[in-house]
């Protein structure tokens, strides 16, 4: 199990984290080292396992549909980066 | 009476028959932060003004006669629970500046207790790590002996709990995060069943995996604790609508009739040998005090545990971590047009080593063409460790193990070698992917540093692990050592 250095930038781009130079390099061995471990999932048997996604048997939680209060946009604004008015500001989405 | 080191029972008392003040006791607390802090690092906040003001309310209930078994007592909240106006960083740089809005069910309860809180605790950033040092701040430092680490995530808690600075504190458990800093400080800690402590507010780390849980200085503390914080909440659609107990009720010190198992797979190569040692002298003990004990049980799956975890925690983080992009909280990369070179430079600088490395390795294991030799490969693993479990849980009341194979290693040791890092959880990690609720407590010391007892009960059943917790801790004086710092 060897990570080249393509995968970890096809990789990076998928989670839209930028790496340098150096952190490509270590994490495509770093993460090699740690896969080639973790290869001995492949020796269980689990013909007929079902996956476990959670370990409760609870399902489908729903909820009535009522209007309850909500905080206040100042309050959810109090922390934006970049803001104007009540809204978020972005970076242009359309070039 | 050195104040600050008493339980939270001990200090109740005191609290209730008026001999001593919830400012004298916040005080005391605080003046032990200021002479301690130097050398342990524990804290990312103090809220020293909000603490008083929440002593002196709290002197007032009980003037009224209206004390809980929490007011007035001090706490130390771990830093990726939100507290309402006090920054809750999750010594991530790119929460760094984030002030919540809003309080996590579990400290609208303590609030509600009439809890004082004096700050919020240092963790590994996101609470990935197993040691602290992960921190974007700073390291914290074992109390017993600080060029040691303390464990991890919670390391800041257990710290804070061991050196005195609180009389308990809150930590959240993803793969031992409660427990294997609990074990490394000689403290308390325990990890309740998933869906029996609300997560809501709690910054999410793997959601299939996180759970609250108390840190505490014995376990009647960590019975008041979790009395508490336990519960349904409509907040959580995870958390389960079963009945709380009081589990300050269960507390005995007759073992007899029990049956404990202790599951051959734990006693790991690697395994250090005060470690082994201290385990075989705390089960004999657990037999002399009336418990049945088989050491011959086995989880045959248990080798893959740590495969399984470290493939299924990165993935949920990948995905949950996916909501920082600098727009609506936290560290913003503002210096460009692009909004993808923003997005991704917020997160290059924004997140630490060990958060990249998981986002990497989840993000691989979900990604097109892996996704099932990995993920659904691990899940289906998954099943057939809690099935082992469920399996062992119909013979036994309680199964034991150490917390971790290891005692507390050096600052720096395993920084540079993940995969080592990630073994310290090989006890700890497999009771996660379970769901199942565990307890460390205090079970000897090696070379002067503290070891702990791991007790695993089946779901909901916190009450049969406290229990043999509470009996063990009555028969010896692990306990009661201090740190010397």
């Amino acid at each position: 199990m060897k990570l080249s250095r393509e995968e970890v930038l096809h990789i990076a781009r998928l989670a839209r984290l930028g790496l340098t130079e150096s952190e490509v390099d270590r994490f495509s061995e770093q993460l090699s080292h740690l896969l080639e471990n973790f290869e001995v999932l492949q020796q269980v048997d689990t013909t007929d396992v079902p996956p476990t996604a959670q370990s409760i048997p609870l399902q489908n939680v729903t909820k009535d549909d009522e209007v309850a209060a909500s905080l206040p946009p100042g309050q959810i604004l109090a922390n934006a980066p970049r803001k104007e008015g009540e809204y978020f500001r972005v970076k242009a989405v359309l070039e | 009476m050195i104040i600050n080191q008493l339980t939270i029972h001990e200090a109740h008392e005191l609290l209730k028959a008026r001999q001593l003040s919830s400012v004298e006791l916040t005080k005391a607390c605080l003046e032990r932060i200021n002479q301690t802090e130097p050398k342990v690092h524990a804290l990312v906040t103090i809220t020293e003004e909000l603490a008083l003001k929440q002593a002196e309310k709290a002197d007032q209930l009980i003037a009224k006669g209206d004390a809980h078994p929490l007011t007035g007592i001090p706490a130390i909240i771990k830093d990726n629970m939100c507290t309402r106006g006090i920054p809750t960083t999750c010594s991530s740089k790119m929460l760094q500046n984030f002030i919540p809005p809003y309080d996590a069910t579990v400290v609208e309860k303590l609030n509600g207790c009439g809890a004082v809180i004096m700050g919020k605790s240092n963790m590994d950033e996101f609470a990935m790590g197993s040691s602290t040092e992960h921190s974007a701040f700073f390291p914290t430092h074992n109390p017993w002996d600080p060029s040691r680490v303390p464990g991890g995530s919670s390391g800041g808690s257990a710290v804070a709990v061991a050196a005195d600075e609180t009389i308990y504190a809150l930590g959240s458990d993803t793969g031992g995060s409660i427990r294997q800093p609990a074990g490394f400080c000689s403290v308390t800690g325990m990890k309740p069943t998933y869906g029996r402590v609300s997560r809501y507010g709690l910054v999410a780390f793997a959601s299939s995996l996180d759970q609250i849980g108390p840190l505490t200085k014995d376990v009647t503390d960590c019975a008041i604790v979790l009395n508490a914080i336990a519960g349904y909440d409509n907040r959580d659609s995870t958390s389960v609508p079963e009945p709380t107990p009081d589990y300050t009720q269960c507390l005995t010190t007759d073992l007899k009739g029990l049956a404990i198992g202790v599951p051959k797979e734990y006693f790991v190569q690697g395994m250090q040998k005060e470690v082994e040692t201290a385990m075989r002298a705390a089960i004999n003990r657990l037999e002399e005090l009336g418990a049945k004990v088989d050491w011959k049980v086995s989880l045959p799956s248990t080798p893959y545990a740590l495969a399984a975890y470290y493939i299924i925690a990165p993935s949920e983080a990948s995905a949950n971590l996916a909501r920082y992009d600098g727009v609506k909280y936290g560290f913003s990369y503002t210096d460009t047009d692009s909004m993808w070179e923003a997005l991704e430079k917020t997160r290059q600088f924004g997140f630490g080593d060990e958060v990249k490395r998981r986002i990497m390795l989840g993000t691989y294991a979900l990604s097109a063409g892996y996704y099932d030799a990995w993920y659904l490969k691990a899940q289906k693993v998954r099943t057939l460790i809690r099935r082992e479990f469920d399996q062992a849980f119909e013979k036994y009341d309680v199964l034991v193990t150490p917390t971790s194979p290891t005692l507390p290693f050096r600052i720096g040791e395993k920084l540079d070698d993940p995969l080592q890092m990630y073994l310290s959880d090989v006890c700890t990690l497999p009771i996660n992917i379970a769901g199942l609720p565990a307890i460390s407590i205090p079970a000897g010391f090696g070379d002067g540093l503290p070891i702990g007892m791991q007790l695993i009960g089946k779901p909901f059943g916190e009450e049969a692990i406290l229990k043999v917790a509470y009996a063990y801790e009555q028969a010896t004086e692990w306990h009661k050592r201090r740190a010397g710092i």
